[in-house]
């Protein structure tokens, strides 16, 4: 189309990083290079050009991974390469949180700050950088003019270090010598808390989720010093069950996993090596996919229909008949994306999962490609997660590689291949509508409902979206049967649960218990309460969940207890504090994930959040407008409309957590 | 247009030059139609096709032979609808046949395998249309460009059906309408010819007077004669022809030697300040009522909605006066009146079209006889139907290439093609005096291979010189263009006349001139230009 560019340049390095991405240019109208008579002649674009439009993000990815930022320039030349207008290109460049408009130095340690890590130190660790190495990047937009990339963000003081400057000739000129710092939502490390998250841009980039950084590793690592090993990066993780107890303790780090009775899901964690297909197949590793062959589409429906699979995610649909609704539509091509966004404040379940045992994510993914006549599939996995992207795409080659994704799977008449798509920040795009949009290269918004995913999801085409921890139940219920399966749990909640025990527990990690395990057991199993030993409070079910007392130990962990409760599962999460934890500022940093978080598409969500936090900060600071209870009436009048007037899950519970801080832990007593 | 499989825009950038009409254009394509768009230039619209094939200008005639060659030796040709309702086949598959693809590559530019992939979509298509403006008639072939798309489209049998068909598309909202009501030099009303006695007689005895058995003049006819002094009085009727005919010095100095120019108009005009009489006229869209005409033949009713400014009157009043004055009172009260003279003379066409039921169904498609008919969707669906039904076959043309009148030579070795701006409109009439964002002037387009040569960079004042006159322009790079073609619009011929540049070669056949192809030279100025006004 005749979209009208911007006149910046792109330099080589950024044209290189971009074409890399998306090919070489196939005419010279893009570019310098010298134009062949054909090309004089004839040109090919249109629909096809058009339909590449779903590269924008990765894209937009490939010049901050390569360049550290977006310049104006490289910007203007994704634009042309893709047929974007640079309006609409940079909605979505400035959507997502892992990317910058602004001139940024190729090091940034992204440290989280959020309620898991905070619990564990991670304000007096970002106080440490402030005073040491000067204020965290600021967040949001910027105009690339090389003013904003100082250290004014956030309110922080300036610090010794300038990072951009325009030179003679206006070019914007970044001081690489030391790297800068932000802070960050959850990065799905809660296990290993305080973390962080190392970037370091160029031609290969450098990508380190960290695990207990204290600040001189920090300082270590913006000074360049200091080399960052990779927290998760072992192959065999260590492994610890009631029974067992047997601690490996030669990684510095280690992914700890637990659980009550015979694992289902953690049944590879730590045990098979995931970055080995031989490996998966050496156990009954794809024994699944043949037995699903077998079964038949329907068969395998109906399979999980007797299981009593609900949707892990936090919606709790049944898995089986979003299936057959899939299958059911007779609009083709038809997708199944395992969203593996996994952003709720305190959630690393599905982090285990990617990067221990990638293998069966494929083969479940295959099963319900088979059942629901899907030919394509895209596991969206957070940018979060670095090893997470890199063992799925490392297991994604090993599958095609023999047969096992590609054409006529297992000689079959089943053609099926995945793509790994990688988020950039934004916790939005965990919700399943918003899922889509983001993979069609858009801004991450979530989409009115109806129509449903099922008959009009991602590129309009009917599309399952599972979550990772969903997926994993595939395969035990298909091997063991559903009715088998059914017998796991309660009546109501069936099956066995991945939970991810934070904060203040003794072994803070990944448990699989069946459900109507009570919340004590759990914590148990978890070591029980760590910090001062005296438990204040636990969140459960992530940001969007809500806070229980240490009187409610015996609430049993099923969808109907909890919902009788006034709780949720959510995606699974508990997080503890102990007495000594500022329950306000854990309650602000909360009300603040939502407003940096909300997408700005519904009124009430996006003012919202904002008057949210503000009335939060307000009574903290114990400056109220009015008294504490006119500000608590005007909480739940905001939190009421959000709830309303959002059309995704991020409005509708962006009070909860307050609410319950308010309701069940009397928190702002009047 | 919208519910189409295969579109072929040919010699038009409608992004530009018809812009709410590409809208639906574009919903087509957004429905999954495939767009292909042959223009010399890779024009605003030719950046949303699918193929963009590049044309040599001129060579139009060559691209269609090539691919009826292509379409009748690969059997896709359909054989039940050329049987049945067209007449001519046996001469012009023989007259195509030295079209091989490899001509057709030499001819054109376009690489053979292109130009057979698009032969073979639009053959094999359910429904596919081809769309065409300026760059098809705007030649010293006009009509033969016409109707080798004509041919292209009845070897196929894409036409008078849903999706399908041939569209020019109009250049102003009552360009047709004008054709409706007899402004044609053969054509009485309602198109009927008025070289056939019966039908002159009709409209003898209608009117009272004798009507001449001699076609009129059309335009580059008239301009002709009066360099002849033959023609030596002319009333112009919201035409701006000074500036917006061929060959402008000419036009300008064939003007100022009339005995007598009348011009009525909206606008002071360059035409109307070499009047002796000028009439200052009301708006025609929203100062006065009548009729409008649109490209589908729908005929829809225009409503006065703002008082002229004062001395401004009705144009239909000013005609009245006229013939008062020349002695005879025509009583013509208002537009309704007219209207229902032109569908009692022509009662074929628009017998069944009353402003009440113009009104009632927001307007009708011609040919609508009576006051039954829901007017036609398709002109030619009778083509489909057998035997009476089907009435005069669609005759194959033969057509051949011939290429511009003037080549590029040693001397001009460039080729000027013309075309629009999207905020611009014609001479600039009723455009230039409006601001816009996008508006950046008149300039002469330059590929950058050419601007190396010619050592012009954008901004750089060049001097473009042809045959018949000169001129003094920025240049602008534009990386649509390839070397050897250069371009310019119409739109400021108070900046730059582009038409003292362009050729007379009229087409003989509908007297439209050569505004597409003529043949200069540009060189950097070495005189800056003069301050705008």
């Amino acid at each position: 189309m005749d979209i009208k560019l911007l006149d910046a340049e792109a330099t080589p390095e950024e044209r290189q990083a971009v074409d890399a991405r998306l090919g070489e240019p196939h005419a010279a109208w893009y570019g310098t290079q010298a134009r062949t008579t054909r090309e004089l002649h004839v040109a090919f674009g249109g629909k096809d050009q058009r339909d590449r439009r779903h590269l924008l993000l990765p894209a937009l990815q490939a010049l901050q991974e390569r360049i550290g930022w977006i310049s104006e320039g490289g910007f203007n030349y994704v634009c042309e390469r893709l047929t974007v207008p640079p309006a609409e290109a940079w909605g979505v460049a400035t959507f997502y949180m892992m990317l910058s408009t602004q001139p940024r130095p190729k090091r940034v340690l992204h440290v989280c700050d959020d309620i898991a890590c905070r619990a564990k130190g991670a304000k007096a660790l970002c106080d440490e950088l402030t005073g040491q190495h000067g204020g965290p990047l600021p967040h949001g937009i910027g105009k690339g003019d090389g003013h904003a990339a100082g250290h004014a963000g956030n309110g922080a003081a300036p610090g010794p270090h300038s990072l951009a400057r325009r030179d003679s000739a206006g070019r914007i000129v970044i001081d690489d010598s030391h790297g800068a710092w932000t802070t960050s939502p959850c990065l799905g490390l809660c296990d290993v808390a305080p973390a962080a998250l190392y970037i370091e841009a160029g031609p290969t980039v450098v990508e380190r989720s960290l695990g207990s950084v204290d600040g001189d590793f920090a300082m270590g690592l913006l000074g360049g010093g200091a080399e960052p090993d990779d927290v998760l990066a072992s192959v065999g993780p260590a492994k610890e069950t009631q029974s067992t107890q047997n601690t490996q303790t030669t990684a510095k780090y280690h992914t700890v996993t637990g659980c009550l009775g015979e694992p289902r899901l953690l049944k590879r964690i730590g045990v098979v090596n995931p970055t080995s297909l031989t490996a998966y197949q050496m156990g009954d590793g794809y024994e699944a996919l043949e037995k699903a062959f077998e079964l038949g589409p329907e068969g395998v429906i109906a399979e999980l229909n007797a299981a009593k699979l609900l949707g892990r995610g936090g919606a709790a649909f049944p898995t089986g008949r979003k299936w057959d609704a899939v299958r059911q539509q007779e609009a083709t091509p038809k997708y199944i994306i395992c969203n593996a966004d996994e952003s709720e404040p305190g959630t690393f379940k599905d982090r285990v999962l990617l990067t221990g045992d990638p293998f069966a994510i494929i083969e479940a993914m295959t099963i319900g490609a088979y059942a629901a006549g899907c030919t394509r599939g895209y596991v969206y996995i957070r940018g979060e997660y670095p090893l997470g992207a890199q063992r799925m795409q490392h297991a994604i080659k090993q599958a095609r590689a023999i047969g096992l994704l590609g054409p006529k799977i297992m000689k079959r008449d089943f053609s099926f291949d995945i793509e790994v798509r990688r988020g950039a920040g934004a916790y939005i795009c965990g919700e399943e509508t918003a899922i889509f949009e983001s993979i069609e290269g858009k801004r991450g918004e979530p989409r009115n409902k109806p129509p449903f995913p099922v008959s009009h999801g991602v590129f309009g085409k009917p599309t399952i979206v599972n979550n990772v921890e969903t997926l994993a139940n595939v395969i035990p219920i298909i091997l063991g049967g559903g009715a088998a399966a059914a017998k796991i749990g309660t009546e109501q909640s069936a099956g066995t649960r991945l939970f991810c025990m934070s904060g203040h527990v003794a072994r803070p990690g990944v448990y699989e218990v069946p459900m109507g395990t009570t919340l004590g057991e759990l914590m148990e199993l978890a070591g029980g309460v760590s910090g001062s030993g005296k438990l204040q409070c636990a969140l459960l079910g992530g940001a969007a969940g809500a806070f229980v007392r240490p009187d409610e130990m015996n609430l049993r962990l099923t969808h109907e207890d909890t919902r009788a409760a006034g709780v949720t599962l959510g995606s699974g999460v508990v997080v503890a504090f102990d007495d000594t934890v500022d329950m306000l500022d854990m309650i602000h940093r909360i009300a603040k994930f939502f407003r940096d978080e909300s997408c700005g598409q519904c009124v009430p969500c996006r003012v919202g959040t904002v008057r949210q936090q503000e009335a939060l900060h307000r009574i903290a600071a114990k400056k109220p407008h009015g008294s504490v209870q006119d500000e608590l009436a005007l909480l739940e009048e905001i939190g009421v409309a959000m709830k309303d007037g959002s059309i995704c899950g991020l409005g509708q519970t962006a009070y909860a957590a307050v609410e319950s801080a308010i309701k069940r832990l009397n928190l702002y007593p009047v | 247009m919208e519910d189409t499989d295969v579109i072929l825009l040919w010699g038009s950038n409608a992004r530009n030059a018809h812009p709410i009409w590409f809208h639906h254009l574009l919903k087509g394509v957004r429905n999954g139609a495939r767009l292909y768009v042959i223009d010399p230039r890779r024009s605003e619209s030719a950046q949303w096709a699918d193929v963009w094939m590049g044309v040599h200008v001129g060579s139009d005639i060559a691209l269609s032979n090539t691919m009826a060659r292509e379409i009748i030796r690969a059997g896709l040709h359909n054989k039940e609808f050329i049987s049945n309702a067209c007449e001519g086949f046996e001469e012009y598959k023989a007259s195509v046949q030295s079209y091989t693809l490899e001509v057709g590559e030499e001819l054109t530019g376009v690489p053979a395998e292109v130009i057979r992939e698009c032969a073979h979509k639009y053959a094999k298509a359910d429904k596919a249309m081809i769309c065409w403006t300026l760059g098809i008639t705007e030649h010293h072939d006009a009509a033969d460009n016409v109707l080798a798309l004509i041919n292209l489209a009845i070897l196929t049998g894409h036409v008078g059906k849903w999706g399908s068909g041939l569209n020019p598309l109009r250049g102003q909202n009552n360009v047709q309408g004008g054709g409706d009501m007899g402004a044609i030099p053969n054509r009485l009303p309602g198109f009927q010819d008025m070289m056939v006695p019966a039908i002159r007689e009709r409209f003898e005895k209608h009117w009272g007077v004798k009507l001449q058995p001699t076609p009129g003049w059309h335009l580059t006819e008239m301009i002709a004669a009066m360099d002849r002094k033959e023609l030596t009085a002319l009333y112009v009727i919201g035409e701006n022809p000074a500036q917006s005919d061929a060959d402008a010095n000419h036009v300008q100095h064939v003007l100022s030697e009339l005995d007598h120019l009348v011009v009525q108009e909206i606008c002071m005009t360059k035409t109307a300040e070499m009047a002796h009489v000028l009439l200052p006229a009301a708006a025609s869209w929203c100062e006065s009522d009548g009729t409008v005409t649109n490209s589908e033949r729908r005929v829809q009713r225009c409503r006065k909605v703002v008082e002229p400014p004062a001395g401004a009157k009705d144009e239909l009043w000013i005609i009245n006066e006229i013939a008062k004055r020349l002695g005879k009172d025509l009583n013509i009260p208002d537009p309704e009146t007219v209207w229902n003279e032109f569908r009692t003379v022509a009662p074929d066409f628009a017998g069944g079209m009353s402003y009440a039921r113009l009104d009632e169904h927001h307007g009708l498609q011609w040919p609508c006889p009576n006051e039954n008919d829901p007017g036609a969707i398709f002109l030619h669906d009778r083509l489909w139907k057998q035997g009476a039904e089907r009435g005069t076959a669609a005759p194959f043309s033969v057509v051949k290439h011939e290429g511009p009148v003037e080549k590029p030579d040693a001397q001009y070795p460039f080729t000027l093609t013309t075309g629009r701006h999207l905020d611009a409109y014609n001479t600039g009439v009723q455009t230039a005096g409006y601001d816009s964002p996008l508006s950046r002037g008149e300039t002469l387009d330059i590929s950058p291979e050419d601007a190396v040569r010619v050592g012009a960079n954008t901004g750089d004042t060049v001097r473009v010189t042809s045959r018949r006159g000169s001129l003094i322009v920025p240049a602008r790079i534009d990386t649509g263009l390839r070397p050897g073609l250069v371009f310019m619009t119409l739109h400021y011929p108070d900046d730059a006349m582009t038409n003292v540049l362009t050729i007379n070669a009229s087409d003989p056949k509908s007297g439209t001139a050569e505004f597409k192809a003529c043949a200069v030279n540009v060189v950097l100025a070495t005189t800056a230009i003069p301050a705008h006004r």
